[in-house]
């Protein structure tokens, strides 16, 4: 893998093989020492143009437990009129030897702009661009629903039949993106469950279903219910008229929790807005996977970051990755 | 005075073999066998013959942006395309809202001699909408301007456009109007649509530039005045004006050649040489708007030529400006969308492409007929020939084009700016012979 910039191109094998991969990142880290040595001599660079501490010490955590060393770069200024151009950053990391660069972007297109333009040779990792893709996200949500529905059994298997409902700002979310393509590719039936002013215009060619009612979604007894934050900046702009009327017919309260079906599981991306997107009792009941995402992301991008970094190696040996 | 030419086998409009005699500025004498003692011989066989073309809209930035072009480099980028007069957009720095500032660009114009340089007044007083910039004081300049646009903004206010529309009845001015909504445009990076949804770019709706079109030419029926619409880039916006000129309204159009060829697929790679405004839109629109021209709805081809320095470009989309540079490649743009589509001939695109700018811009001397008498605005261009578009096309400051790497059609092979030469076989002529000889604005209007 040279880069992983969407996961909109990414086809199914090599999903399933980041997911694996991703396992068996994961059996490591039940161990005393978790630190690997397979990128020992590699420079990551966290390029973080955004802030997001989050995202930014979990993949700070899976370069190191790989042994890569890190550098944490966090960026001012997005345009040639303010700070430095990303151009002139990426030839500055190129110049500093990184093997690989993470970066995260209010830009959309940002990585992909950095991955195509000539300008550093390192690989890239979307990190999550604008309101685009943030291609881990959807992995480790992938990974966080495969596990809890086939746990040990989880390797080699896909999403086939699985019913996932993705509720809230669909509009500005690189969230629900990625994982409108991940989860469809890997087979599962995705419903999008926002107010009509968060959809784009237009979906028609995304593979998924588009309701506006919360409780009709909900009715059809969904295998996970991922609910996206809310900022509460959009309120002004007119998408929706107060934060009470949105937590009233697209929020996850208690009674809506518990109309949910035994084994249904409620994700989020974190951070989450209590009492907004998602109720307390939602968040913390025996459903919420919200912590097993965060765990569960390290592993992801250890994952990635293994593919991108160790993996040329074999192709430079001439290897059939 | 310019040199005396004989130009032989040049193929008028595209049709009927002549050999043209260019004298003192003028076409002479058109006929067949013609020859003159002592003078330069340009076989013109299998070129088209066409008026020096004639682009409405646009961006030379002198004063104030050097950086991206200068009106030298600008009129050397239109003689390379085959223009022979191009009108200057107001955007610069100064913006070009006061007699003075228009004055000083005519007289740059003069100075490079490239092509005729018409400036373009801003409707408002530093293009910000508010007041009437002083539109009869640059129309009594020697510049003579005709055409007001605060292009790059819209004229939002519908009370100032009214008042602008009307105003200008006095002196036969024209607004050329960017119709775009602000509000619905907040932050907007590309069309809104399929592909916008999928790259996560704030959406440009169609919607936007319709329903100000719709409102102006209502407003220009109301007061009886005469409206110009800039770039337009939608299915419903060809529409509307066919409405409107169906029911009577002084109202033309214009399209650019990128919006003739280029689709919204184009953005997937986030590449910011395709970033413009208005947006790239969808297939069904290049084919409404293609259809437009062809049916007269649309009155004529312009550029936007607007160059911006590579660091504009060579960043994340979001971050980098719009546009794009197009005198060089207009019309072989309009060649391959127009043309080898069979949509239209070449005597449409001399109508296009000359002699309807001009008329609308009220600019004489200008998209005259290749007839006896007339000046000797002409561009001959290659039909025949086809090669992929490269840097070396390119003849102004700034290098920002879309077609870097297409295949392209044709080539113009000499243009002549009153009778003198400024492309000669191909190449911009370094150092012209006759300036002097370009200063037709004293006994033109």
């Amino acid at each position: 893998m040279r880069h992983l910039l969407d996961t909109r191109t990414l086809d199914k094998v090599t999903a399933l093989r980041i997911l694996d991969i991703a396992e068996d990142m994961s059996d490591t880290q039940s161990r005393e020492v978790k630190k690997l040595p397979t990128l020992r001599g590699k420079t990551v660079v966290n390029l973080f143009f955004e802030d997001s501490t989050r995202t930014r010490i979990s993949f700070e955590a899976a370069a190191k437990r790989l042994s890569a060393d890190v550098i944490n770069f966090a960026a001012k200024g997005s345009s040639v009129s303010k700070g430095e151009s990303l151009k002139d950053t990426a030839q500055t990391l190129e110049a500093i030897g990184a093997d690989a660069v993470v970066v995260r972007h209010p830009a959309s297109g940002a990585p992909q702009t950095l991955a195509t333009s000539g300008w550093i040779s390192a690989g890239v990792v979307n990190a999550g661009d604008g309101t685009h893709e943030h291609p881990t996200q959807a992995l480790l949500d992938a990974f966080t629903i495969r596990k809890r529905r086939f746990g040990a059994d989880s390797r080699g298997r896909d999403l086939s039949g699985l019913r996932v409902v993705i509720v809230g700002d669909v509009l500005h979310s690189r969230v629900a993106r990625s994982n409108v393509w991940l989860l469809t590719t890997l087979g599962a039936d995705v419903t999008l469950v926002a107010p009509p002013t968060l959809v784009p215009q237009n979906v028609s060619l995304w593979p998924v279903r588009v309701v506006y009612d919360l409780d009709q979604a909900l009715a059809e007894g969904p295998d996970a219910v991922m609910m996206l934050r809310i900022q509460l900046e959009r309120m002004n702009a007119a998408y929706f008229p107060t934060e009470r009327e949105y937590s009233r017919r697209w929020g996850l309260d208690a009674l809506r929790l518990g109309g949910l079906p035994d084994g249904s599981i409620v994700m989020h991306p974190g951070p989450m807005n209590r009492g907004l997107e998602i109720s307390s009792e939602a968040a913390d009941s025996e459903r919420s996977t919200v912590l097993e995402q965060v765990t569960n992301g390290v592993s992801i991008r250890m994952a990635v970051l293994y593919l991108l970094l160790a993996g040329e190696r074999d192709e430079e040996r001439g290897g059939d990755q | 005075m310019s040199e005396t030419l004989v130009i032989t086998g040049a193929q008028l409009l595209g049709a009927e073999s002549a050999d043209i005699i260019v004298e003192n500025g003028v076409i002479a004498e058109i006929g067949s066998g013609l020859s003159r003692a002592g003078a330069r011989v340009i076989d013109a066989a299998g070129l088209v013959a066409l008026p020096g073309l004639v682009d409405l809209h646009t961006h030379l930035r002198e004063p104030g942006y050097e950086a991206s072009e200068t009106i030298l480099t600008g009129t050397r980028a239109a003689a390379s395309g085959g223009f022979t007069a191009v009108f200057a957009m107001p955007n610069t720095s100064p913006v070009a809202d006061t007699a003075g500032v228009v004055e000083q660009e005519l007289a740059l114009g003069e100075a490079a001699g490239y092509a005729t340089v018409q400036p373009i007044g801003a409707v408002t007083v530093g293009q910000k909408g508010e007041r009437l910039a002083e539109l009869g004081a640059m129309a009594t300049s020697r510049a003579q301007v005709r055409v007001f646009s605060d292009d790059g903004f819209c004229v939002f206010d519908p009370l100032i456009m009214r008042r602008a529309l009307e105003y200008v009845k006095s002196f036969d001015g024209v607004i050329a109007q960017h119709a775009q909504d602000p509000r619905l445009t907040e932050g907007a990076q590309m069309n809104e649509g399929t592909v916008s949804a999928e790259l996560g770019l704030a959406g440009w709706p169609a919607v936007a530039e319709e329903s100000i079109i719709a409102r102006d030419v209502l407003l220009a029926e109301h007061v009886g005045s005469r409206l110009h619409v800039c770039h337009l880039s939608t299915a419903g916006s060809v529409d509307i004006i066919r409405w409107a000129k169906k029911r009577g309204i002084n109202v033309t159009a214009e399209v650019t050649p990128h919006h003739l060829l280029l689709t919204d697929e184009l953005v997937r790679g986030y590449d910011a040489r395709y970033k413009v405004n208005p947006p790239l839109r969808r297939e069904e629109d290049v084919l409404a708007v293609r259809e437009g021209l062809a049916d007269g709805t649309i009155d004529i081809v312009a550029t936007d030529h607007a160059p911006h320095p590579s660091e504009h470009k060579a960043c994340e989309w979001q971050a980098a400006a719009n546009g794009m540079v197009g005198l060089e490649s207009a019309l072989r743009v309009v060649h391959q969308s127009m043309v080898q589509t069979g949509l239209i001939g070449w005597a449409d695109v001399a109508r296009v492409m000359s002699a309807a700018p001009a008329r609308i811009g009220r600019l004489a001397g200008h998209g005259t007929p290749l007839e006896v008498g007339q000046p000797a605005q002409i561009a001959l261009y290659d039909a025949s020939v086809a090669g992929v578009f490269t840097e070396a096309d390119l003849h102004g400051r700034s290098v920002n084009s879309p077609y870097l790497g297409r295949d392209l059609p044709g080539r113009v092979q000499f243009t002549l700016h009153g009778g003198v030469l400024t492309v000669d076989d191909g190449a911009v002529v370094a150092e012209l012979r006759a300036h002097d000889a370009l200063s037709e604005r004293s006994e033109s209007k």
